[in-house]
């Protein structure tokens, strides 16, 4: 079974944090995605750029708009993501400050 | 044998495995699938077909095996029509394996406790695990539990059907959790089996026959969990603490209906095996060695029961029990309950002074027992105006007719007030 664990943080509280402190963070996810693979149960993973970055597309009336900023405006942003494979959602649901959501069970 | 003879003895057959098994038919059932409403249908379509023909072919020697395989084919049956994936085959062949090794050998393993767990699993809504657990393991219908829980049926059935997809959806596992998280995952059912076991409390009278069934059902399964898990304190606590304020049910009604408080109950009232069962529970749970919520209310319970040997209640006891609830809790209901206790011990004064210390918490602004209390403390002192005010609140807030009528008197019997 497929779940997409998706990391939310405050951004501005990277800014915030000493440099020992960010390295510290960037360790723990390391040790966490190797700890994944390790573990055999790591599908994909990926850090995204703030949301500075993101354009949303919408679609009205069958017409697609193309707008600056992200889908919702949070107090938490979608940081990054891991794709694990595993049994049922305890092991999935057993990781810090993520939402753990089934994949949507493809045919086959 | 009449066939009305058979029809009866074949509901009666029928209705004592429904009471005994059900929970454990449906935990194995949905164990694989983790399919709980699939089960449920199963279930009931074998209890269906159970009362067409038992009656004529006369109750099998093990209805529990029968129900079983029937069930077990209408599942089979169900999930091939709505069978769509390429492994639907291979899991149902699995099903019908598993459920036949186990129909062949003597007895069908319990599973209750995995299906407790999935319940009242940390990912599910608090508010729906203990509803949940009343109808999945004990098989009470959507509509007793909605009014037991004071919800309409449409939206209590939506919930619990929203629930039991989740688990499905998202593979909650039907399973009891690994030694080093029981302890935390053990908290969410306990405190479902307490959530039941508290609105069944509400009427004491047993008039609303789905509320005292629900103070039963909540006992029942304090006590499933204790035989399952001998070795968890909370547990017991939890039984012991059910246990000893169902005892006191018959004393807090009088002949007449009217409410009885604690302090004035007759001790004689008290259901004296229901206390040694409960003091057994607590005494067990104290050579486990390690204190908890459950237990500390439980011993509350106890200190309380003093009364029935001496003939005193022993105040001092419950005072300093509540000191260590408050620091193991924090909650103002605890420091509410301390406060009354220390009026008891120390007089109303030192009960007053001690609630005043937690009246600014919003949470407390419609907590009705806090305002009953308060009340009385304040008419105690002889502060009859501010006593009359809080007496107004809490009738305001009072959900039982009794206790409403029984404030009622107390405020009216405050000097200056205007009787009739």
């Amino acid at each position: 079974m497929q779940y997409l664990l998706t990391l939310h943080t405050a951004e501005s509280g990277w800014a915030q944090m000493t440099k020992t402190d960010q390295e510290q963070a960037v360790g723990a996810y390391r040790a966490f995605t190797e700890a994944l693979k390790q573990a055999g149960v790591l599908a994909g993973s990926n850090r995204l750029q703030p949301v500075s970055t993101a354009t949303t597309v919408r679609v009205a009336n069958g017409k697609s708009q193309v707008l600056n900023g992200p889908y919702a405006d949070l107090k938490e942003q979608l940081g990054g993501y891991y794709l694990i494979d595993v049994a049922d959602l305890d092991p999935a649901a057993s990781h810090g400050a993520v939402e753990v959501r089934p994949v949507w069970g493809m045919p086959g | 044998m009449s066939s009305r003879d058979g029809d009866a003895q074949a509901r009666t057959t029928a209705d004592a495995v429904a009471r005994r098994s059900y929970g454990k038919l449906i935990a194995f059932l949905a164990a694989r699938t983790r399919d709980v409403a699939a089960a449920e249908d199963a279930l009931a379509e074998a209890f269906a077909a159970a009362l067409a023909d038992w009656p004529e072919k006369g109750c099998p020697a093990n209805p529990e095996a029968w129900l079983l395989t029937v069930a077990r084919r209408k599942l089979i049956d169900g999930a091939r029509r709505v069978a769509h994936r390429q492994d639907a085959a291979a899991e149902l062949q699995m099903l019908a394996e598993g459920i036949d090794a186990a129909a062949a050998a003597s007895g069908i393993p319990d599973r209750r406790l995995g299906l407790l767990f999935a319940c009242a699993h940390p990912a599910l809504d608090a508010g729906i695990r203990a509803p949940l657990i009343l109808q999945v393991v004990l098989g009470l219908d959507a509509a007793a539990i909605a009014s037991a829980f004071l919800m309409a049926p449409a939206a209590m059935g939506q919930r619990l059907v929203r629930a039991k997809h989740k688990i499905r959806q998202a593979r909650i596992p039907l399973r009891i959790p690994e030694r080093d998280e029981l302890c935390e995952r053990l908290a969410p059912v306990l405190d479902a089996i307490y959530a039941a076991f508290a609105e069944g409390w509400v009427d004491p009278t047993g008039a609303d026959v789905a509320r005292r069934d629900l103070a039963e059902e909540a006992i029942y399964l304090g006590r499933l969990v204790t035989a399952l898990l001998p070795r968890e304190p909370e547990a017991f606590g939890l039984l012991g603490l059910m246990l000893h304020a169902e005892a006191r049910r018959r004393a807090r009604r009088s002949a007449g209906g009217e409410y009885v408080p604690l302090a004035e109950q007759d001790p004689a009232l008290w259901d004296t095996a229901m206390i040694d069962e409960a003091e057994a529970a607590l005494l067990h749970a104290s050579g486990l060695g390690a204190i908890g919520r459950y237990q500390l209310e439980g011993a509350i319970q106890s200190a309380h029961m003093h009364r029935r040997r001496s003939g005193e209640a022993n105040w001092s006891a419950v005072v300093e029990l509540y000191d260590a609830l408050l620091r193991l809790s924090g909650s103002p209901v605890v420091a509410i309950n301390r406060a009354l206790a220390l009026a008891e011990a120390s007089g109303a004064l030192a009960g007053l002074q001690a609630m005043d210390a937690v009246a600014g918490d919003p949470r407390l602004n419609e907590y009705q027992p806090y305002w009953a209390g308060r009340a009385d403390l304040l008419a105690k002192t002889g502060a009859h105006d501010a006593a009359r005010h809080a007496y107004d609140i809490a009738i305001g807030l009072a959900r039982d007719p009794a206790v409403r009528h029984f404030l009622q008197l107390r405020q009216s019997a405050l000097k200056g007030s205007r009787h009739g």
